[in-house]
């Protein structure tokens, strides 16, 4: 064992550097936040290479769980364990109570704004949200229009991406109303964590988020075709080469349900079966983790093989339950968030809880002109990407990168917005044997069943380089623990 | 169970019992040749090609090392053994939910070693110590399968693709061997005659076990009642249908459909062959037609297997 002197605070520091940007330890004036002062001081009293062996320790026990993904390229097959920093990111209950709050008022929001565009279209009557924008948006499913949904939910399962900015005030980046993918690794993260420190784990008090998969399950069955009381509920995967196949996989083990892919199911007379070895099988309701596109050759692209052709007419016909439905890309358009707030206050009558980022539309002309003018202080995002893609960032970038976006702005406008470049916050993590700040957001997931339900946590993502600004595990990006204390 | 589920396991344990076999009988084979007495190294190829059923592209070519290179480990050629093993692992991938977490393991590791420049410096320095190796790992892979598993249907599956693979594998082999089994009566006994019998018996890992029946007086007629109607041999043709049996009444029981008449008496003519019969009527009367039904008889119940559980028409399965 190590039989080192114990950290002092000041070395585990060394030159942790404090700036604008909010610092979810430190105060402004270096002094630790009340909250982060248990951590601290359990850090600064472990023997010098405690902290590596604990480390270690954790790598293992995700490699041996098999929480990985594959990396394809170069030497096929090879698998890495998913990027994670040791040190959990604390949110204290008040913060916790208002980002629930938030969250619970935006979806059903958002869930209305749906429902409402997909049949009456009264929030396009009154003029709040222009028409124009909805019917564009490459996420807009004429199929759904007039379609009657099991419970009027269309967006079961969301997960939305939180920032915090220089004020500590936490605000809305971006809705994920599709597909949202990251759970099991909030879910594998707690597991290890509580492992690697359960004296400190055990002193905070943290509330539990280990019951997610049985909360999924139940608002899943919640949504299950009239008449159908014990529903055949299925996970619906793209299948093995799938970059978030590890948590496909995952999730069905953790609820019990069938992995399937889409050459395992079958439509007939509008009834989807599923191919067991004792027949087919009725399915009822369809956890889907393939985008729309792929879902049903004969709707949607003709050329894929992954979903199920006869699919969108069985749910059409009320017989089978597809969660998220088609076409909620629609409200996590880029263009379309910046009309949320205005939503929320259309729908329900109340201020937004937590707020937007500043969003500039470049389709209206005066915004445009501003944005071009602008560009190296902007971020700049297609409006339909996700995962970090198809994005600018205006500090960061070169003359030449700025060049092609403002040809590609002129070219298409309908598809860009920019917002200012945020500060956003930085939270410890162990960079070799020190700590030092790196940018993360939260990732907070929620379930609408029965009703709103978010475990209280989620995943918070990290930019593991220095100074950089993209969280995206495609691009870098890991993720911590997030520990809401009682 | 999911039926593309039912066929990764069933694919994922044939290919190993495959990959195992073949990695047997090149063992087996190179270390006949260094008693180059019997045969030449060529007959000794054509005949361990022929065993493995006459893959293509595995013809000899006059170059040993390169000719068992290639069966060792030509990723693309579907006899070699990499092959085998990355083909196992793939359908083990596709059901990680499926399978335990030890067997997975087992199995990655078998696939990484496979693919490592350690592999290909045993191949040149003892490709006997690599075989050995090769097997091991499948044996752990069936170990830790049958202590970590859920013996549900899907282990079923597992076991009924292992012991297809091998009757169908030691029908074969005992097929090629026919000249030395079947035509040696008049001809003298020599110690060179004798390493090719324990060679055979040794491609089903049997001579000890042939030993503790009938003594080491290896005789080719106590052979083929041994390797064709012993009861109690895992090699044995009779054992492993009477586990093709076990298998698919388990894998009925456990659903709720009854199975095909054909299935069941497909299964009961093949047990029947080898159950009520004595290896005095084998050779008495055609024995190669005899391993070439039985051969027939395991690829008839595959198909069914699979018309029936697999690859069913949705109309069957609706009319039900």
């Amino acid at each position: 064992m190590s039989a080192g002197p114990p950290l002092e605070l000041e070395t585990l520091f060394g030159d942790y550097p404090l700036d604008h940007a909010f610092d979810e330890m430190r105060e402004g004036n270096g002094n630790l936040r009340a909250h982060y002062r248990a951590l601290a001081e359990m850090l600064a009293s472990l023997p010098a290479d405690e902290l590596q062996r604990r480390k270690q320790s954790a790598d293992l026990a995700f490699l041996t769980q098999g929480i990985t993904f594959t990396v394809y390229g170069r030497d096929e097959g090879t698998e890495r364990i998913f990027p994670y920093d040791l040190l959990p990111r604390l949110v204290t209950a008040t913060e916790w109570d208002r980002i629930e709050r938030g969250l619970t008022q935006r979806i059903t929001a958002l869930n209305l704004f749906l429902r409402d565009v997909y049949s009456d279209g009264k929030i396009l009557n009154d003029r709040v949200v222009p028409s124009e924008l909805v019917y564009s948006c490459k996420h807009y499913r004429r199929q759904m229009r007039g379609l009657q949904v099991p419970r009027n939910v269309y967006i079961a399962v969301v997960g939305t991406d939180l920032l915090r900015l220089r004020s500590g005030e936490f605000v809305v980046l971006e809705d994920n109303l599709r597909v949202p993918s990251g759970v099991s690794y909030m879910l594998t993260n707690r597991r290890v964590m509580k492992r690697t420190f359960p004296l400190l784990f055990q002193s905070y008090g943290v509330k539990p988020i280990e019951h997610y998969p049985q909360l999924l399950l139940s608002t899943l069955r919640s949504l299950a075709p009239e008449g159908r009381p014990e529903p055949n509920i299925v996970l619906l995967t793209p299948g093995v080469f799938n970059s978030a196949y590890f948590e496909h996989t995952y999730l069905a083990r953790q609820m019990g349900i069938d992995l399937v892919e889409g050459r395992d199911l079958v439509t007939h007379d509008n009834i989807v079966y599923m191919r067991t070895t004792d027949g087919l099988k009725r399915v009822d309701v369809i956890y889907r983790r393939v985008d729309d596109d792929f879902s049903d050759p004969l709707i949607f692209r003709p050329d894929s093989a992954l979903g199920c052709a006869g699919l969108f007419n069985a749910y059409r016909a009320g017989n089978v339950t597809v969660s998220n439905a088609f076409g909620t890309g629609l409200a996590d358009d880029k263009a379309v968030y910046a009309y949320v707030p205005r939503m929320i206050r259309y729908y329900l009558g109340e201020d937004p809880i937590l707020p937007n980022v500043e969003t500039f539309l470049l389709s209206e002309e005066k915004a445009r002109q501003h944005v071009l003018a602008n560009l190296d202080k902007l971020v700049v995002k297609a409006v339909g990407e996700s995962g970090g893609y198809g994005m600018l960032i205006g500090p960061q970038s070169t003359a030449r990168q700025r060049e092609e976006f403002a040809r590609q702005i002129e070219a298409n406008p309908r598809n860009y917005i920019a917002q200012p470049t945020l500060d956003f916050s930085r939270a410890p993590c162990l960079i070799g044997d020190r700590l030092e700040p790196r940018h993360v957001d939260l990732r907070p997931y929620i379930l609408f069943g029965d009703k709103v339900n978010i475990v209280p946590g989620g995943l918070t993502r990290v930019a593991l380089e220095r100074g950089s600004l993209v969280v995206n595990s495609s691009q870098g990006g890991g993720s911590k623990d997030t520990w809401v204390l009682e | 169970m999911l039926s593309r589920v039912a066929d990764s396991l069933y694919w994922m344990s044939r290919y190993l019992e495959r990959a195992e076999n073949t990695a047997r009988q090149l063992d087996v084979t190179m270390s006949l040749m260094l008693d180059p007495g019997g045969a030449n190294e060529e007959t000794r190829w054509r005949r361990m090609v022929a065993s493995l059923g006459r893959p293509g592209g595995m013809e000899w070519t006059g170059d040993l090392e390169s000719t068992a290179r290639k069966l060792v480990f030509d990723n693309l050629h579907p006899a070699s053994i990499t092959f085998c093993v990355n083909a196992a692992r793939e359908n083990a991938r596709q059901v990680r939910e499926e399978i335990s977490t030890e067997q997975w393991q087992r199995l990655n590791r078998l696939f990484h070693q496979m693919h490592s420049p350690h592999a290909q410096a045993q191949f040149s320095s003892s490709i006997s110590d690599l075989l050995a190796s090769v097997m091991d790992g499948i044996h752990l892979f069936q170990g830790v399968g049958a202590s970590t598993m859920i013996h549900g249907q899907g282990w079923h599956f597992i076991r009924l693709g292992r012991y297809l693979e091998r009757a169908y594998a030691t029908a074969t082999l005992l097929e090629v061997y026919q000249p030395e089994l079947f035509q040696t009566q008049e001809r003298e006994h020599t110690g060179y005659q004798y390493l090719e019998l324990v060679g055979l018996l040794r491609c089903c890992t049997a001579f000890e076990a042939y030993c503790q029946v009938y003594t080491a007086d290896v005789t080719s007629d106590r052979i083929v009642e041994f390797l064709m109607l012993n009861r109690d041999f895992p090699h044995a043709l009779r054992y492993c249908v009477d586990c093709i049996r076990m298998a698919i009444e388990s894998i009925q029981r456990s659903g709720s459909r009854r199975a095909p008449d054909e299935l069941t008496a497909g299964i009961g003519r093949l047990h029947a062959m080898l159950g009520f019969t004595t290896v005095g009527e084998i050779l008495s009367g055609d024995p190669a037609a005899f391993l070439h039904t039985i051969r027939e008889q395991c690829l008839r119940i595959h198909e069914l297997m699979y018309r029936y559980y697999v690859h069913y028409s949705i109309q069957s399965a609706l009319a039900v």
